[in-house]
């Protein structure tokens, strides 16, 4: 594990909007837990409460030159790259005012404007996608990097093991990011992967894989950041593991009898965002009275955006057929 | 000006003169050049059946060859279609799509719809299609309706050098996912193609022959065995319309329809496999909404619900032939009601 006792250097206006971002996601999917369970959101729901490091760790060394790709456990990395949250939310309740007009639900929310190329639902979906986005920034100059989050199940695809090579063969300005959750679905990593870490699989598509504490912003900040900047040289690929667990379920209804007390532990001892408020408090860079502020504003946000989807319009049945081609 | 050329040379020159035209237009596939990271020449193959020879140094950093990982490498040219580019990617046979075929059909397909318009992939895959060359079970299919089935592509078949050119570059143009069929027993065929650029729009079926007395709808290589048969029974006093569809994705229903009210008969020529292939698909569309012109029932000619065999003696007899139409018109034009 990276113990980052040194710490890369951010402003306090950064830091300010990394624990807004971070925080924006736990709240979602606190709440989108507790929605889910009056039965009003409709399909399958995937949290990624627990995983906020991850997405923001890595995203906040990004802009708006550069496409990510995401799992069906997509959430946290649609708020991180900048996608709206009112928007997100009208998408999962199926709203005509949603990100994908109520057509994707919440695992496909997508916004190509702001280089989140969707959550999807099929298990390694991402990774060749991204080395296509890497490939056109490579070809127009952009200086782009393009980012793959995947879980432990998908390290076990062959998508994903061929775009990992594919980008080493290219040379692409492409990061592959497994979130090591400990668990695909209801398999233990443990057992499906049969490498000891996902990110020793890395040698054999000659890349460096690092393996990450995934509960420690500032770690997977600084890996993130060495990595996106090799990348952006022209350094090509890089394989970045992260280690954590999740605090829900592989789905919203899931009991998780496969389950030890982790998360439990894991929401006292290592959670990331108290992780985050004891070492910024500590240094001095940020107050708790900062912090709580952002707590209340983040709140009032997601309770506005709870409120404004569900009493948002349907679509209707003339939007049934539309936008299945530019033009047919 | 036209001037007769192969089916090959006209899917290279539509390449060429998009990639001319077009700087976001690229090409990749499994040796596209040939010879990547070999002791000897590059631009080797252009291609398994030498399509894309000689554009790897025409168009320098645009022609890309890949492992052979068409996940990967298909997704990749997916992936850059929703950034910016128009990428041509080459899987080699359509027999392949089983290792590629959900960043087809659960990507491409479906970005635009389950994003709610917002995205615009205009990535074309070409593919070789059919058997003829004794390519045995897994690399002779003709796979076109799979890809069919699904809203969000565009299934484009020619079956000259004329149409293979012009909707290539619609093709390369179009800003909807394309398969483009290519028959392998097709690369060798000539036929006058115009030197200037022009693109064929899709969903405009090509009545290549007319006659009155009975439809014959095809596609692909199943069009020239269609002339075929239409020109012995011509000798025998059956006149036939030949209807080449050249799309099915989107599928032309008018030119059909208005060929089966004229005829009253339709036999429907479909080198894929029988069950839910073009040949149904047409029958279906003719059964609903022109049933009172018919004056007998539809006739289908299609392969064998087998796999593709590989001697000569039974490829010959699995791919349908000039015979088996002659065949089934008699049959239409001897029905009596």
């Amino acid at each position: 594990m990276t113990d980052t006792t040194e710490r890369t250097a951010l402003t306090r206006e950064r830091l300010l909007d990394v624990y807004r971002t971070m925080r924006t996601i736990r709240e979602f999917e606190e709440r989108v837990h507790a929605e889910f369970a009056t039965g009003e959101i409709p399909g399958f729901v995937h949290l990624y409460a627990g995983e906020e490091a991850s997405a923001v760790g890595v995203c906040s060394n990004l802009d708006g030159r550069d496409t990510i790709a995401s799992t069906h456990r997509g959430h946290g990395h649609c708020i991180a790259k900048g996608v709206v949250v009112g928007e997100m939310m009208a998408e999962i309740y199926g709203r005509k005012t949603g990100s994908c007009h109520g057509k994707g639900g919440s695992m496909h929310i997508a916004d190509l404007s702001k280089g989140m190329l969707g959550a999807n639902g099929i298990v390694g979906g991402g990774p060749p996608l991204i080395c296509g986005t890497a490939l056109a920034a490579k070809l127009k100059g952009t200086g782009g990097v393009s980012v793959a989050f995947f879980g432990d199940g998908a390290s076990n695809q062959g998508t994903t093991l061929e775009s990992m090579n594919l980008a080493s063969v290219w040379n692409l300005p492409a990061i592959f990011v497994a979130e090591n959750n400990g668990y695909a679905e209801s398999t233990a990593s443990t057992w499906s992967v049969a490498s000891d870490n996902i990110a020793d699989r890395a040698a054999g598509f000659g890349m460096p894989g690092v393996i990450v504490d995934g509960f420690d912003f500032f770690a997977v900040h600084e890996a993130a950041s060495e990595a996106i900047a090799r990348a952006r040289d022209g350094g090509g690929p890089t394989l970045l593991e992260m280690k954590f667990t999740r605090y829900f379920g592989h789905f919203e209804g899931d009991q998780q009898t496969y389950r030890a007390n982790e998360v439990e532990h894991a929401r006292a001892e290592l959670d990331c965002l108290k992780r985050f408020a004891a070492r910024v408090t500590e240094t001095g860079e940020l107050a708790q009275a900062d912090l709580d502020a952002v707590d209340a504003e983040v709140t009032a946000m997601i309770d506005e955006s709870v409120t404004a989807a569900k009493s948002a319009p349907l679509p209707t049945e003339a939007d049934l057929l539309t936008d299945v081609y530019v033009r047919y | 000006m036209a001037r007769n050329i192969t089916y090959r040379e006209a899917i290279h020159e539509a390449l060429a003169q998009e990639m001319e035209r077009d700087e976001t237009v690229i090409v990749m596939g499994e040796d596209n050049a040939g010879g990547a990271g070999a002791p000897g020449d590059d631009d080797a193959w252009g291609g398994v059946l030498g399509v894309t020879k000689g554009l790897y140094h025409k168009f320098p950093g645009r022609v890309l060859d890949t492992p052979i990982s068409e996940s990967a490498f298909v997704g990749a040219a997916i992936g850059a279609a929703t950034a910016g580019l128009r990428p041509v990617a080459e899987l080699m046979f359509v027999d392949f799509m089983g290792v590629c075929f959900d960043q087809i059909y659960n990507q491409a397909a479906k970005f635009r719809y389950m994003f709610g318009g917002k995205a615009v992939t205009p990535v074309v895959i070409r593919t070789m299609y059919g058997a003829g060359l004794r390519a045995a079970a897994q690399h002779s299919q003709c796979l076109y309706p799979l890809f069919t089935h699904i809203p969000g592509l565009k299934v484009v078949l020619p079956a000259t050098p004329y149409d293979a050119k012009g909707l290539l570059i619609q093709a390369i143009r179009d800003n909807d996912p394309v398969i483009f069929f290519e028959h392998k027993a097709l690369y060798d065929i000539s036929g006058p193609v115009p030197e200037e650029s022009y693109a064929l729009p899709f969903g405009e079926a090509n009545v290549v022959r007319e006659g009155g007395d009975v439809t014959i709808v095809a596609l692909g290589r199943m069009v020239h065995t269609s002339l075929e048969a239409a020109a012995q029974l011509a000798g025998q006093g059956v006149e036939c319309e030949v209807v080449d569809l050249r799309t099915t994705s989107p599928l032309d229903e008018d030119t059909v329809l208005e060929s089966v009210e004229g005829t009253g008969r339709l036999v429907v020529v479909d080198e894929a496999h029988p069950r839910c292939n073009i040949a149904t698909d047409i029958s279906a569309l003719v059964a609903r909404k022109a049933f009172g012109s018919l004056r007998a029932p539809i006739e289908m000619v299609t392969a064998p619900h087998t796999p593709v065999p590989f001697s000569t003696a039974l490829e010959d007899i699995y791919i349908p032939d000039a015979q088996r139409i002659v065949n089934a018109v008699k049959t239409v034009t001897g029905w009596s009601r």
